[in-house]
């Protein structure tokens, strides 16, 4: 087991693609694995991308990538992609775009499907953040299934979460409505030769300029980054470097501000909230689902004999023994 | 409790463009249940192999309509051996004459399928085929 550690410290692909996968498939010692990768843990700078679904978040990673190389930096990538609700397959395609840099010993890229999860990520995110950490890569890119408003898990795994919007998504209304909007360490206008991208960066500018200062922890206000078209591959890189300035700048500004603290703590409380639920919710519902109870009481309720706030307390003091 | 979920990985190696039937078949993997690394056209055995270990896929499965199978399939094989990988099986698809079957086999290909096999008997292959790892 300590001996998996020290490969994955080594940067050995193989064991930390194969712990990836443990973790998504709920493998009991795999959990074990993680108790030993935790400590070493901190290194890395964690980059979300977020947005709506075909906004070019996959085509801006693989700019990024490049960018990050080109200063020396090694890359890890979590690309994660929905789900089927219905059969549990998926399609995992943001790779496509980022094929050109597969065989660079320097960069991993890896897919993860949400699994029924609803934040726009994975349940196994955390765990593979922590891991390609560990294997030692300096920026770890993390790009969200396509998202809607709401969300907005990503900010509390990212330092730094880029906020990708396209022209043309809908009215001004949309700019100050809550959510995702306000999770943005940087917002970038992608396809910004698009008609209407002026607008998109006036709506943004007034929706800054009325939030208030605590908006901005220790002053950063969200720069607006435009990227032109990536079929025009020289003016694209160029936007795309000048991406990867800001994100370092962003990160320096977390340091200097001493902003880190404040993140780690929220990025704690949500593992361990998460670590919780795994010891503690998943155990019982497998049990309940393994004696057919579960069946039976979805039976139950469908024919109105009970509710599920009633079976949930008694669930609960079954299961719980110590709470009161 | 422990849920394994086969993870397959569809690639087209070499210059062949027609990626309509590896999608077709990307798309019926999905609706059975299995999560699909679909990596695109214009790979090369390199990258496919160098791909399928970082996804951490139980089988790539090539598609090839061009008639260069006999040379781009083995060299897949051939990658992931290199790189200690021979633990993920291969698979192919496409325009593959009968008479080169044998040959591709004995080069390490686990199943071939050619244009008129059925969907479902591709799925049911995959299920009783692919085993879990550890």
């Amino acid at each position: 087991m300590v001996d998996k550690v020290k490969k994955i410290q080594s940067g050995d692909v193989r064991s930390a693609s194969r712990l990836i996968r443990h973790i998504e498939d709920n493998v009991a010692e795999a959990r074990s694995t993680m108790k030993d990768i935790f400590p070493l843990t901190g290194h890395s700078h964690v980059v979300g991308l977020t947005g709506p679904p075909g906004a070019g978040k996959s085509t801006l990673v693989d700019g990024l990538i490049d960018a990050f190389r080109k200063m020396g930096r090694t890359v890890g990538v979590i690309a994660v992609d929905p789900t089927s609700p219905f059969t549990g397959g998926a399609i995992l395609g943001d790779r496509i775009r980022m094929q050109r840099h597969a065989e660079d010993p320097g960069v991993f890229v890896r897919s993860v499907a949400t699994r029924g999860a609803l934040g726009g990520l994975s349940r196994a995110v955390g765990d593979a953040i922590h891991i390609m950490d560990v294997m030692g890569k300096d920026v770890i890119l993390v790009e969200t299934v396509g998202t809607g408003q709401q969300e907005v898990d990503i900010m509390h795994y990212a330092h730094t979460v880029l906020v990708v919007l396209i022209p043309g998504m809908g009215d001004d209304i949309q700019a100050i409505k809550a959510g995702i909007l306000e999770i943005a360490s940087i917002f970038v206008i992608n396809k910004a030769e698009r008609e209407g991208s002026s607008k998109l960066r006036r709506e943004l500018v007034t929706m800054l300029n009325m939030a208030p200062e605590s908006a901005f922890p220790g002053g950063w206000r969200p720069p607006i980054l435009k990227c032109d078209n990536a079929f025009e591959p020289s003016g694209f890189s160029q936007s795309v470097s000048d991406l990867a300035l800001s994100i370092n700048e962003h990160y320096e500004h977390l340091v200097s501000k001493s902003l880190i603290g404040n993140w780690s703590a929220r990025k704690a409380a949500t593992e361990f909230n998460e670590a919780i639920r795994c010891a503690i919710l998943d155990p019982v519902l497998n049990d309940l689902m393994a004696n057919g109870e579960l069946d039976a009481m979805i039976g139950r309720l469908v024919n109105k004999e009970t509710d599920p706030y009633t079976l949930a307390e008694e669930i609960a003091t079954r299961y719980l023994k110590k709470m009161t | 409790m422990s849920e394994h979920i086969i993870r397959v990985m569809v690639a087209k190696p070499g210059l062949d463009g027609h990626d309509r039937g590896a999608r077709v078949l990307a798309r019926c993997f999905r609706d059975a249940g299995f999560e699909v690394i679909y990596t695109g056209c214009h790979q090369t055995p390199e990258q496919i192999a160098a791909a399928a270990i970082q996804e951490d896929v139980d089988v790539v499965g090539l598609s090839c309509l061009s008639g260069a199978h006999r040379y781009l399939f083995p060299a897949v094989v051939e990658q992931l051996r290199q790189r200690g990988a021979d633990d993920i099986d291969v698979v192919g698809g496409g325009i593959i004459p009968d008479q080169d079957f044998q040959f591709l086999y004995d080069a390490g290909l686990k199943a071939l399928f050619t244009p008129g096999e059925k969907l479902d008997d591709i799925v049911e292959w995959f299920r009783q085929n692919v085993k879990k790892r550890d």
